[in-house]
């Protein structure tokens, strides 16, 4: 992984001119596949069967990677498990540092989050920020008997006592850097890039 | 940058939207056993009414409380108003109490944006004199647009005394904004003088208008500020702008009636029509809560007001 953002000499974000500037795909669609596959068979072993499982994706991309592992259950395990969505803009840490945000949807499945196991579903995990947030959310919305936490990738530089029970990749990264997932539902492929930081 | 709610002029479509889409949102919060957010923990909220309000008053409180601000609540009456204070000088005491939000309703047009200039937190006009009152406009734009989707070449009709009704001109500014098109209805005495440059159609002849509706808005007829004969008689009136059960029926099938509230019940709108399933007068007060939920949320949740107007020094 050489990348020019990472070279010393180089002030933050001057290195993208003359190094390759563009994000490099460290994951391509048939491995997220075989991840989500993966993770799947975790969470069955963990939870022996996932009788009582709920899951709930974290706006916007972790949304759409539960839907896709509660398909994965779903075919491994032959009964359908409940998910949903979570929005956490209303409990971030970081609402004051910006202006106010448009708001994402909070969907539970009808029975709720009550005494069920609640896997917290996000694409990238980072400060652990984000999961706190969604800590506290789900202090809102009920009691879950417990609650677990998978990540498609792990970046690593948490903030805070937070750890993922299941990661799709461990990618060791710079703090100059910055990971994007990609999906084919939010932006029309499956990818996870890592790039320089300070380009959209 | 500091930014008010004064005028339903003040939001531009998408600033519009982004409140309805935001309240969608929040009106969840409603069924839910633990009906709060953390948002805007610390932050102070003050409800300014000079003015009587049951609704409108409880609802901000409502809002605010649920968002986990702190509210302070003044109404005039038994406050030092009552002794000669004036607006300004109430004004820089809830200054210097650190206000960040002021919700105020007064009885002067344009008080609201006198305020605006004396405070450094965001000042939300909650209907001021025969002027505005732009979260009703929201509200209410809420309501419909859940009812009915999206209000892009929707007939809105809004009848009764548009003269005195602040909600009546929020909502045309509103409603034009998001695409609908309006109509008020009205004897000839209750509408203000240069109802003619507001973006609606006017009509004196609400039999006419009733069949080509997808709303209709009934305001009430404000006898307290009726300071001379806008109509001879109470029946009189009732009997070519009211809405009673044989004029409901000649709406469309899928069109619902409305009411600001509080509601004069055989004058403006019929006890039948106001409890019907076509009403949404209760649903109002539900939605009014998230909507200025929203609006408290866009003004004072993140770092500089999502949403609204500055306002010259």
């Amino acid at each position: 992984m050489v990348n020019a953002a990472l070279r010393p000499e180089d002030p933050a974000g001057a290195g993208v001119a003359d190094g390759d500037p563009r994000p490099k795909a460290v994951l391509e669609g048939p491995d997220i596949r075989r991840a989500l596959t993966r993770i799947a068979h975790e969470i069955l072993e963990r939870t022996k069967g996932g009788r009582d499982v709920v899951l709930l994706g974290i706006q916007t991309r972790g949304v759409t990677l539960a839907e896709r592992l509660a398909g994965a259950l779903r075919e491994v395990e032959g009964h359908p498990v409940p998910w949903g969505s979570l929005d956490v803009t209303m409990y971030r840490d970081d609402l004051r540092m910006k202006p106010a945000r448009a708001l994402g949807r909070t969907e539970l499945p009808a029975d709720g989050v009550d005494g069920r196991v609640v896997v917290l579903v996000d694409d990238v995990l980072f400060s652990g920020r984000t999961v706190r947030a969604a800590l506290d959310a789900l202090n809102d919305l009920g009691r879950p008997r417990a609650v677990q936490l998978a990540v498609l990738v792990d970046r690593g530089h948490r903030e805070l006592p937070i750890r993922a029970d299941y990661v799709g990749k461990n990618l060791p990264t710079s703090m100059r850097e910055t990971v994007k997932v990609l999906l084919a539902e939010n932006d029309g492929r499956d990818a996870v890039l890592l790039g320089p930081k300070g380009e959209k | 940058m500091k930014r008010h709610l004064i005028s339903a002029a003040d939001l531009s479509r998408d600033d519009a939207l982004l409140v309805l889409d935001t309240a969608e949102e929040l009106a969840q919060i409603a069924g839910r056993s633990i009906k709060k957010l953390p948002t805007l923990r610390g932050r102070t909220v003050v409800n300014l009414f000079f003015e009587d309000s049951t609704r409108t008053r409880i609802s901000f409180e409502a809002a605010a409380k649920r968002l986990s601000a702190d509210v302070i609540n003044f109404s005039a009456k038994g406050s030092s108003v009552s002794k000669g204070e004036s607006l300004k000088d109430t004004a820089l005491t809830l200054e210097a109490m650190g206000a960040d939000g002021v919700v105020i309703r007064h009885g002067a047009s344009g008080a609201p944006y006198r305020l605006a200039n004396w405070v450094r937190g965001s000042v939300v006009n909650a209907g001021d004199g025969t002027h505005e009152h732009p979260t009703q406009a929201l509200l209410d734009a809420f309501t419909m647009r859940r009812r009915l989707g999206d209000l892009e070449g929707r007939k809105i009709t809004i009848v009764g005394d548009v003269l005195h009704s602040r909600v009546a001109r929020s909502n045309v500014l509103l409603l034009d904004t998001l695409g609908a098109d309006v109509t008020l209805v009205a004897p000839p005495t209750l509408f203000p003088v240069a109802v003619d440059t507001w973006p609606c159609q006017v009509s004196y002849d609400l039999d006419a208008v009733l069949p080509k509706s997808d709303v209709v808005m009934m305001l009430r007829v404000q006898q307290e500020r009726m300071n001379a004969a806008y109509f001879p008689t109470v029946r009189e009136y009732s009997r070519r702008y009211g809405l009673d059960a044989a004029r409901m029926a000649a709406l469309p099938e899928h069109a619902i009636v409305m009411h600001p509230g509080p509601m004069n019940r055989g004058v403006e709108i019929a006890a039948e029509v106001a409890d019907s399933a076509r009403s949404t007068i209760v649903e109002q007060v539900a939605n009014g809560v998230s909507a200025r939920m929203a609006v408290l949320y866009l003004l004072l949740g993140g770092s500089e007001p999502a949403i609204g107007t500055e306002v010259s020094q």
